[in-house]
C-alpha cells in the first residue's frame, strides 16, 4: 500500500508539471514547449523559460511549503483542521507583506521580514486569544481565533491597497488571495533563500512531530523537549508562510488539503508524510495555478480562488467528522 | 539508582492550595509501590511532579542523585517509563509503529531504526502480549489492547523505573488481571514500579508498599497492612469502611452500606457527598 501511495503521488507531480509548463495564457504547441525547454534559442524559449518554468517552480516551492507547514501545525495542536491560512498566519504574512509595501521600506529583505513578523505576530495573537477562551486549548477554539485573526488581517490589508499608491500593491487580488503572475526566476531564488531552512529544520523534526500527535505529556515522558519543538514549528511555519505570502500573496487550504489526502495514502508519520506533503502540496499548487490561468483564459483567477474552491468543501466533511 | 521526591511540593499556576504538599517517596529497582488516595487527592500531580512535567515549588525530585529537572528528557526517558492516564489513539497508526514509538529517546531526530530496535519493539509487544496484532491500527483497539500497546511502548524504552498511572481504569476484569500479573513480573525482574490505582485491594494484594495521598500530603506510607486501616481510611475517603484480610494475608477494604457495622441509616450517600463538595 506504502508503494502504491508513492506512485500516486509520483503520478500527481509528474501530471502538475507536465499541465503547468504545456498550459497557459498563450496556446503554444507541446512540441515547440518542449523545444524550448531544450534549446534557448527556440522561437517560444523566452515564454516558456522565462516565464512558464520560474512561474511552475515557484508555485511547486510554495505549495511544497505549504503543504509542510499545515501538516506540522496539525501535529502541534493534535487537529486535521490547522493550516497556516487557517490559523492566521497567512492573512499576518499578508498584513505585514502590503505594510512593507505601502511604506515603501527599502531592501530586498523588508517584504520577507515584515511578513515573517506579521506571522509571528499573528501566530502570538491567536494563541492570546484561545488561552483566553479557556485554560486548556481547545484546536476548536484556536481555528476561530485564526480565522478572526485572518479577517481582521485581510480587512486591514484590504484597506492599505485601497489607499496606497505604491506601484506594487496595484493588483489587490495578488495580496488578499494569492498568484503567480508576478512569478520570475528573482522569486524563485528568494523563495528558495528563505524556505529551505526552515524546511529542513521540520524535516528533521518528523519523529519528534510523530510523537507530539500522542499529546504533550506522552511526548515529554517518551523524550521530546515539546517547549522547544512546539518553538521550532512555530518560527518554521511563520517562515515559509511568510516567504509564500512575499513571493505570491496569500493562499490557503493548500496545507488543509494535501496532508489530509496523504495521510490515507501514505499513513500518519511524519518521516513519510512530511516529504511527501511537499511534493503533493506543490503538485496541487501548480495544477491550482494552470486551472487558474486557463479555466476563464484570457482572464486568470487568482489561485487562491481555486484552492478554497477545493479546500472550502473539505473543511466541512473534516469539520463534521471532527464534532461528531 | 535511585527514584526519590524529597518533600515535593507544587502548585498549579493560579492556584491557591498546593497540589502537592511536601511529599516524599521513594520508587525502588525491584518494587512495586501503590499509589491510592481520593480523586483530586494530588495523585496524578505526584506522577506529573516525578517524570519533571511540572516544576516543583520546594523540595525536589531526585533521579539518580540528579534533581529530574535538570535531566534532557531524551535522557530521561531511557531511564524512565511511563503510562499516562489518558492518550488518544492516533487514527491509522500500526501498533508496530506505536511502540517503535517507545524507542525514540534511543533513535534521535535522524539515526535509522535498526534491528535492534525491531527486536526490542517485538520483545516488548511479545511480553504484553500484543504481537498477534502488531500489524492492526491502533483506533481499532479495545481498551485492554490499547494499553497492552501502551505498557508495551513504555516497555520498549528498556527502562529502570515504570510509572503508571491508572492502568487498568478502563478494563475488565480479565484485562485488569493479566495487566498486574505482568507489572508484577516486570518488577521481580528488577524493575523498580509506581502505579496510581482506585483499586484498593487489588494493590494490596500485587504493591509491595502503599502510599495514601489525602490534599496532597502523605497520610501513610508502608506495606499494604500498615496503611490499609480502618479507621484512617474512612476518615480520608469520608466513607466507612471494614478492612478485613484475604486467604494471601493482603488487607482487604469492604465499603459499608448504611446499617452495616454501626453505620447510622442517617447518613445517607448524598449527605455524605455533599460534605465532600462543601
Amino acid at each position: 500500500m506504502r508503494i502504491a501511495g508513492w506512485g500516486v503521488v509520483t503520478g500527481f507531480v509528474l501530471v502538475a508539471l507536465a499541465a503547468g509548463l504545456f498550459l497557459g495564457a498563450t496556446g503554444i504547441p507541446a512540441g515547440d514547449v518542449l523545444r524550448a525547454l531544450l534549446d534557448p534559442s527556440a522561437t517560444e524559449a523566452p515564454i516558456v523559460r522565462g516565464l512558464r518554468v520560474p512561474r511552475v517552480l515557484l508555485a511547486f516551492m510554495v505549495g511544497g511549503a505549504l503543504g509542510v507547514s499545515g501538516a506540522a501545525l496539525q501535529a502541534l495542536i493534535r487537529n486535521p483542521l490547522a493550516d497556516p491560512y487557517l490559523l492566521g498566519l497567512s492573512g499576518g504574512a499578508g498584513l505585514g507583506a502590503v505594510a512593507a509595501m505601502a511604506l515603501q521600506v527599502p531592501g530586498a529583505w523588508a517584504v520577507p521580514l515584515f511578513a515573517f513578523m506579521g506571522a509571528l505576530g499573528a501566530v502570538a495573537l491567536v494563541y492570546r486569544l484561545s488561552v483566553v477562551a479557556g485554560r486548556r486549548l481547545d484546536p476548536r477554539v484556536l481555528l476561530l481565533a485564526g480565522v478572526i485573526v485572518g479577517a481582521f488581517s485581510a480587512a486591514i490589508m484590504t484597506t492599505i491597497i485601497t489607499l496606497s499608491q505604491a506601484d506594487q500593491l496595484r493588483n489587490a487580488f495578488l495580496w488578499l488571495l494569492g498568484g503567480f503572475s508576478a512569478a520570475s526566476w528573482d522569486a524563485v531564488r528568494l523563495f528558495l533563500l528563505y524556505a529551505i531552512l526552515p524546511l529542513a529544520f521540520l524535516m528533521v523534526q518528523a519523529r519528534a512531530l510523530d510523537l507530539l500527535t500522542l499529546g504533550e505529556e506522552p511526548a515529554q515522558t517518551l523524550g521530546t523537549d515539546v517547549e522547544r519543538l512546539k518553538r521550532i514549528v512555530l518560527v518554521s511555519t511563520s517562515l515559509l508562510t511568510a516567504a509564500g505570502v512575499a513571493v505570491c500573496g496569500v493562499i490557503g487550504f493548500v496545507g488543509l488539503v494535501v496532508p489530509h489526502a496523504l495521510r490515507g495514502l501514505l499513513g500518519p508519520l511524519h518521516g513519510r508524510l512530511l516529504p511527501a506533503a511537499f511534493l503533493a502540496g506543490g503538485a496541487f499548487l501548480v495544477l491550482a495555478d494552470a486551472a487558474a490561468r486557463t479555466v476563464v483564459r484570457p482572464i486568470e483567477l487568482p489561485v487562491g480562488v481555486v484552492t478554497a474552491l477545493v479546500g472550502v468543501p473539505l473543511f466541512a466533511v473534516l469539520l463534521r467528522r471532527s464534532v461528531r | 539508582m535511585t527514584f526519590t521526591a524529597l518533600d515535593a511540593s507544587v502548585r498549579y499556576p493560579g492556584a491557591r492550595d498546593l497540589a502537592l504538599d511536601g511529599v516524599a517517596v521513594r520508587v525502588t529497582p525491584g518494587s512495586l509501590l501503590a499509589v491510592v488516595g481520593p480523586n483530586g487527592g494530588g495523585k496524578s500531580t505526584l506522577f506529573r511532579a516525578l517524570l519533571g512535567l511540572v516544576p516543583v515549588e520546594a523540595g525536589e525530585v531526585l533521579l539518580d542523585g540528579r534533581p529530574v529537572r535538570t535531566w534532557r528528557r531524551d535522557e530521561l526517558a531511557r531511564v524512565v517509563a511511563a503510562v499516562p492516564q489518558r492518550e488518544e489513539p492516533m487514527p491509522m497508526l500500526r501498533v508496530f509503529d506505536a511502540v517503535l514509538f517507545g524507542r525514540y529517546a534511543r533513535l534521535g531526530a535522524l539515526s535509522p531504526v535498526t534491528a535492534t530496535d525491531r527486536r526490542a519493539v517485538q520483545a516488548a509487544l511479545e511480553r504484553c502480549d500484543a504481537w498477534a496484532f502488531r500489524d492492526r491500527p491502533v483506533d481499532t483497539l479495545s481498551g485492554g489492547e490499547w494499553q497492552r500497546v501502551r505498557l508495551a511502548r513504555a516497555l520498549a524504552q528498556e527502562p529502570r523505573f515504570l510509572l503508571l498511572d491508572e492502568p487498568t481504569a478502563a478494563l475488565d476484569v480479565r484485562h485488569e488481571m493479566e495487566l498486574l500479573e505482568l507489572v508484577r513480573r516486570l518488577v521481580g525482574e528488577g524493575l523498580g514500579g509506581m502505579v496510581i490505582t482506585h483499586h484498593l485491594n487489588l494493590a494490596a494484594r500485587y504493591a509491595d508498599r502503599m502510599l495514601l495521598l489525602h490534599r496532597g500530603r502523605v497520610v501513610a506510607e508502608g506495606s499494604p497492612q500498615e496503611v490499609l486501616q480502618q479507621d484512617r481510611l474512612a476518615a480520608v475517603f469520608e466513607w466507612p469502611v471494614a478492612v478485613t484480610t484475604w486467604c494471601d494475608g493482603a488487607p482487604q477494604v469492604i465499603p459499608l452500606r448504611p446499617g452495616e457495622f454501626g453505620f447510622p441509616e442517617t447518613r445517607s450517600a448524598t449527605t455524605s457527598l455533599d460534605q465532600d463538595h462543601a
